[in-house]
């Protein structure tokens, strides 16, 4: 496969498509993912004792888990069709990009493969996260003196 | 009611990646690299913080919460370590997302075929 898998699911949809109804599937399953973080937090804050902090890491970490088993174990990608930005947007999307790429590249080897190609769509978030989380964070610095 | 806004906020953010994708030629990796660098602007000035503190768990759902952590975590150790620490504390806050979806990306992808 030479194209990403992302073009390749935008295209796939180009033709006859009903905006305001793909909108509203999306911010029904966006939301419902946004509800669903809030309840994780407090049911690790409430039954683990964490703090608010801590229970968030561990609700990413779970919707990350998720994430990627359901990619692994097939279905997910039919998921993403359907509500496509309401689990793309979300860090399930996040996931699913790395799950998929490993996925998809193993069999072309390890290193050269799965290695070589894992953060070829998730790659873009790190780097102009990083990279723009850097500019702000020194303007905030010169601005505002830190936190 | 935090569920409500949870529910509004991530589904807000969601239809407007939804708008963005059907309404331009932007892929979805244009779309969340967007909404990463968004989430670190709105951090220059303090709003996603009340974001989350009002939202809670829903803030911290969409991709612009890894901006909004990253710069935030970088923060962090620029109050002690002045405009080194952003490079030092930047992955903070994130490395267990990120070091989680590794994991788990390679260990179910040596488990699992994929299906086509």
């Amino acid at each position: 496969m030479e194209k990403k898998l992302y073009d390749k699911l935008v295209m796939s949809h180009m033709p006859k498509e009903n905006r305001g109804q793909n909108a509203f599937i999306a911010f029904v399953i966006g939301g419902l993912i946004g509800a669903l973080g809030q309840f994780l937090v407090e049911f690790y804050s409430y039954y683990l004792g964490l703090s608010s902090s801590d229970a968030s890491v561990f609700m990413i970490i779970t919707l990350i888990f998720f994430a990627s088993l359901f990619t692994a174990l097939g279905f997910f990608d039919k998921w993403v069709k359907f509500a496509r930005c309401g689990l793309i947007i979300p860090i399930t999307g996040f996931a699913h990009s790395m799950t998929s790429a490993a996925i998809e590249y193993k069999k072309e080897g390890y290193v050269t493969g799965l290695g070589a190609n894992m953060f070829k769509l998730a790659g873009t978030v790190i780097l102009y996260g990083v990279v723009s989380a850097y500019i702000f964070g020194f303007i905030r610095l010169i601005i505002m003196g830190g936190i | 009611m935090i569920y409500v806004y949870s529910f509004l906020f991530a589904g807000f953010v969601s239809m407007l990646g939804q708008l963005i994708l059907d309404n331009t030629k932007l892929t979805p990796g244009h779309i969340t690299s967007l909404f990463v660098i968004i989430g670190a602007s709105l951090d220059i000035f303090n709003i996603y913080d009340l974001i989350v503190a009002h939202v809670g768990g829903g803030a911290l759902v969409p991709i612009t919460s890894f901006g909004h952590l990253l710069i935030h975590g970088g923060l962090v150790r620029a109050h002690d370590m002045g405009f080194i620490g952003l490079a030092m504390g930047i992955f903070d806050l994130t490395a267990s997302g990120i070091t989680s979806a590794i994991f788990f990306a390679f260990i179910f992808s040596l488990f699992f075929r994929p299906k086509d």
